[in-house]
């Protein structure tokens, strides 16, 4: 047996494995968790926080901006308090506010955030004071079957 | 008239038996360890080995690959568009291969194409007892023949997978792309949306090093514990194809269970 042969085909089977690998990565695979930008963290409490999990996208204006790595149940007022960490590059006034929103009827959900008019800024660490929590689809249709019966004056079969 | 006793006495045995079968696997496991020395200063022996385990797998396990992947696009193609999600394809097709598909039956594939063989080598030098002239020339047989190819099996499968996801992929858009008319921009950017290296990438190849350190060991264990006879042989690589397509099968659920719980 040849052995530089053998020693060829080897090379070629681990370089096709590692093209392979290099592919899969690249190509098949989306980059988020190699970058690592400098981030800060923010809070915001939410009384409900519905699909919202950890990794959620936060975004302002559609563009992602940061991702969620914290949710908590804080005891003190028993509202969920979700933590992220948002790229240093974009900062927001103190007055912004944080809403959860659903994409599309049944798509995930994110946080969206709606810039403030304060000057200064949020920092590492500071709180989001105005939220709102995530829209509830059972909790609307349940509305809306009630709407449907009060406002319903005439009888159902006739 | 058996009494509640032998049958005790019988289900103790049963259990004992097993368990004292999977002491020794993991001693012999042990024992490659600690002659893996010999692959180390002469990785020679190791390459040799990879080139008759995983260069020699290369063609069955890119074929099947392939395949797979064209199917897979076909079939999920065909089903999601009833939901009028048909240019999700990229996304379930690439989750599919990556996470499951890929791993399981590449570990499947080379179990029954390079285990085997191992199996039938080691049960046929022990049958022919080379091993033994081997002990005789004070050469061991497990750091000279068996922990070469152990070693040879645990570095191929994980290559292997890899190829094959690749593969796979690549006849997923072939199909879906190319005969079906799917938007190529939509295929790539609806799998990169949903497919994290760490999450499911990364989990896949740890997957499938498992498998290789399972198939592998079970494929060595199988030959160097063979009865040295033409019988034994047979038996002993039959074994190792079955064997390990259960516990690779066992342990994906296991895996499966613990990686990608609740996410």
């Amino acid at each position: 047996m040849n052995r530089n042969m053998v020693d060829l085909w080897v090379g070629f089977f681990v370089a096709l494995g590692l093209a392979a690998v290099v592919f899969l990565s690249l190509k098949v695979a989306n980059q988020s968790s190699f970058r690592s930008a400098p981030s800060y963290d923010v809070h915001a409490y939410f009384t409900n926080i519905g699909g919202l999990k950890i990794h959620s996208p936060v975004k302002s204006a559609g563009v992602v901006i940061g991702r969620v790595t914290d949710i908590q149940l804080d005891t003190n007022n028993y509202q969920a308090k979700v933590s992220m960490a948002l790229d240093n590059r974009y900062r927001f006034s103190v007055d912004s506010s944080a809403s959860i929103i659903t994409s599309g009827l049944l798509g995930e959900q994110y946080i969206g955030i709606e810039v403030g008019a304060d000057d200064t800024l949020l920092a590492d660490g500071d709180n989001i004071e105005f939220t709102s929590s995530a829209l509830l689809l059972e909790k609307l249709i349940g509305a809306f079957g009630l709407n449907q019966v009060s406002g319903d004056k005439e009888p159902v079969d006739e | 008239m058996k009494s509640i006793a032998d049958y005790l006495t019988l289900l103790g045995h049963q259990v004992t038996e097993r368990l004292v079968l999977l002491g020794a696997v993991f001693h012999f496991l042990f024992s490659i360890f600690f002659m893996s020395g010999t692959c180390l200063r002469r990785p020679w022996l190791v390459v040799r080995e990879i080139y008759f385990v995983g260069v020699f797998s290369l063609l069955i396990i890119t074929v099947a690959g392939l395949f797979v992947g064209l199917v897979l696009g076909l079939q999920m193609y065909d089903t999601l568009e009833r939901f009028g999600s048909g240019d999700g394809v990229g996304m379930v097709v690439a989750l599919a291969l990556v996470r499951e598909l890929g791993p399981v039956l590449s570990a499947l594939l080379f179990s029954s194409r390079a285990g085997s063989a191992i199996t039938a080598e080691i049960g046929l030098m022990k049958a022919t007892e080379q091993l033994t002239a081997l002990e005789m020339m004070a050469i061991q047989p497990l750091a000279r023949v068996i922990a070469p190819r152990f070693w040879a099996g645990v570095i191929s499968l994980p290559l292997l997978n890899v190829i094959f996801c690749a593969v796979g992929i690549f006849g997923g858009y072939l199909v879906t792309v190319k005969l079906l008319g799917v938007d190529a921009g939509t295929f790539w950017s609806q799998m990169q949306n949903a497919v994290d290296f760490r999450q499911d990438i990364l989990n896949g190849i740890i997957k499938s090093v498992i498998f290789a350190l399972a198939v592998s060991l079970i494929a060595v264990f199988e030959g160097y514990s063979s009865v040295p006879t033409a019988e034994g042989v047979s038996r002993a690589t039959t074994r190792t194809v079955v064997l390990s397509a259960l516990v690779v099968l066992a342990l994906d659920f296991v895996l499966t269970a613990f990686m990608f719980r609740g996410f």
